[in-house]
């Protein structure tokens, strides 16, 4: 072996470790991460923080009743809008999008999946918080539903594509109309990777903390009914970190961990159903 | 009779829909434009590049925002790549896919953490860390100016390195998925001529896939340049344009975030909402480009196939 070819050995060995070394860094950031959070948010979690009230500024104890009950409701406002919206739109590029004006859309819905999540608080804020002169579960909703749409879109189009034309043909030749078709046949051969795109559109807003700043606020009581301002995990999270009490960190910590788990569970969740749908249709 | 009304009537309805993602984003884009116009009468464009943001005597500039954004996330773009990069080509040049697929899926976990979460890590444990990294970094380097200022632990290059981990995951993912795109007959061809595995990669592979990479870097970027609230809780939000990457800066989203529920006068609210339309505009030039870059590649490999 020559010295050139010893030379551009070791440089191989050596980038091919560089590689291997950026990716045990990232994993290992990863691992740290997590574990961190279940560590700190383990030993904070009690009882009381899914049962009580937070505690008045200053005293120890109390929970996040309010904000579990909050996010829950915010969440269920956002899916009004963000599901019905996203799967429709879908529907329309799947099934009839040709041409300049469903680029239009999916030109649109781009746009709205990159636009930071902030300036959608903003947007909001001038269009429902302004004449309602209330922050609100509404609004925070709202602000929550906009960002699921283009994410429920783009995942009910593909998932639509991916159904073989000969299903569709199948059933106009058996003499259905298009919409019988497409209700009937298309949509329920798709449900599955459907059902999981708008699971994930879902989890994606649910640690969302910036369009709830201005929209939701933030509550320390029970907020009843859909115009008053109420607290949410996220902007628990934030308010509770940010403040010089002990005590508030590690009800952070524990919000942190559930809001963690709640998330990651439901992709871990969306994945197991994919891959049981793979598997049947092969 | 029912089928002559069902169709067009079922196309209308999610015709309407469809039209309504349109109205919805051209919504945003108005709202911000009307409501920013107080401040665009009062400042002009000067706007973009006075850095006075004083709310008791009303007189408002961007530049500390737009510094702040834009330092922190080109230092946090200049660590992420290559890791980001490094990781990718190993997972997808030389680690089995047996192996690969569930560690890919591990890092693409990272990219659902709530950024809320990554911020309240990054406030107990890397604000922490930091300081104690400026209390051993200034005595020897303090002198130059881009290492000097009190080491708080909170500020610029705290947010930037948060940024950092936050944007890996999406660099990861997307270059993967390019470079397994690459034609496995570009690896051979270069193989064949006696190309190590390693010289492979850098002439072969990765020129082949680098539109698709830049891509993955600008799709990075846009969500870097709006990211809001891990980097409000650790940038140290002071609105002052200063060399040190030690010092503490502030960032557009996080001027908002902060500051949108104190606004009372319609010029403070209008400048903030101005800063919220040049957030918009700057993410929608950068998400722009990231299509273009990746659908390039998109383009090219298909023609590879043909």
């Amino acid at each position: 072996m020559t010295d050139v070819q010893r030379r551009r050995r070791r440089v191989e060995r050596f980038m091919f470790g560089a590689t291997a070394a950026a990716m045990v860094a990232t994993l290992g950031v990863l691992l740290f991460l997590l574990g961190y959070i279940a560590w700190q948010g383990a030993s904070s979690l009690s009882l009381a923080f899914f049962t009580r009230l937070p505690a008045p500024v200053g005293e120890p104890g109390g929970g996040m009743a309010n904000a579990i009950v909050g996010s829950a409701k915010l969440l269920f406002t956002a899916a009004l809008l963000g599901i019905p919206v996203g799967f429709l739109g879908g529907v329309y590029l799947a099934e009839y999008g040709r041409g300049a004006f469903a680029a239009w859309v999916r030109y649109a819905a781009d746009v709205l999946n990159g636009i930071p999540s902030i300036v959608i608080g903003i947007t909001v804020y001038a269009l429902v918080v302004v004449p309602m002169r209330h922050f609100s579960t509404l609004a925070g909703g709202l602000a929550l539903g906009l960002m699921m749409i283009p994410v429920a879109l783009r995942a009910t189009e593909e998932f639509l594509r991916l159904v073989p034309d000969s299903l569709r043909e199948a059933s106009l030749a058996l003499g259905a109309p298009r919409w019988v078709t497409i209700v009937r046949v298309v949509i329920p051969a798709a449900s599955r990777g459907i059902a999981t795109g708008l699971l994930l559109s879902l989890a994606r807003v649910a640690g969302e903390t910036a369009p709830l700043l201005f929209t939701a606020l933030n509550n320390r009581f029970w907020s009843p009914g859909w115009t008053q301002p109420t607290a949410s995990l996220p902007v628990m999270i934030f308010t509770y970190a940010i403040a010089p009490y002990e005590d508030w960190h590690r009800q952070a910590w524990a919000a942190g961990l559930v809001l963690l788990v709640l998330v990651l569970g439901t992709n871990v969740l969306a994945r197991v159903i994919m891959r049981g749908g793979r598997m049947q249709s092969a | 009779m029912r089928r002559r009304l069902g169709d067009p009537l079922f196309r209308l309805v999610s015709l309407i829909f469809a039209l309504s993602v349109i109205g919805i984003a051209a919504t945003i884009a108005v709202i911000l434009y009307r409501d920013s116009a107080p401040a665009r009468a009062a400042f002009g464009w000067s706007f973009l590049w006075t850095s006075t943001w004083d709310p008791v005597a009303l007189r408002f500039g961007a530049l500390p925002f737009v510094y702040g954004t834009l330092a922190s996330t080109a230092i946090a773009i200049a660590i992420a790549l290559p890791l980001g990069l490094g990781a990718a080509i190993c997972l997808a040049e030389l680690m089995p896919r047996r192996l690969a697929d569930p560690l890919t899926f591990l890092i693409e976990l990272l990219v659902a953490v709530p950024s809320v979460v990554y911020g309240l890590v990054a406030v107990f444990v890397l604000v922490p860390i930091m300081r104690d990294v400026q209390t051993v970094v200034q005595p020897v380097l303090g002198f130059i100016p881009l290492f000097r200022g009190p080491a708080y632990g909170v500020g610029l290059l705290t947010a930037a390195i948060v940024l950092a981990v936050m944007i890996v995951p999406f660099i990861i993912a997307v270059s993967r998925e390019v470079l397994l795109a690459v034609p496995q007959t570009q690896r051979d061809a270069a193989l064949a001529l006696g190309a190590t595995r390693w010289e492979t990669v850098r002439d072969v592979v990765v020129p082949y896939a680098r539109s698709g990479i830049l891509g993955s870097v600008f799709l990075a970027l846009a969500r870097a340049l709006g990211e809001t609230m891990a980097v409000t809780m650790v940038i140290g939000n002071r609105p002052e344009v200063n060399v040190s990457i030690f010092a503490p800066a502030y960032t557009m989203a996080a001027v908002l975030a902060n500051e949108f529920t104190e606004a009372t006068e319609t010029v403070y609210l209008a400048a903030l909402v101005e800063i919220g339309l040049l957030l918009f505009v700057i993410t929608l030039v950068v998400n722009g480009v990231a299509r273009l870059l990746i659908a390039r590649v998109g383009a090219r490999i298909e023609v590879a196939r043909a």
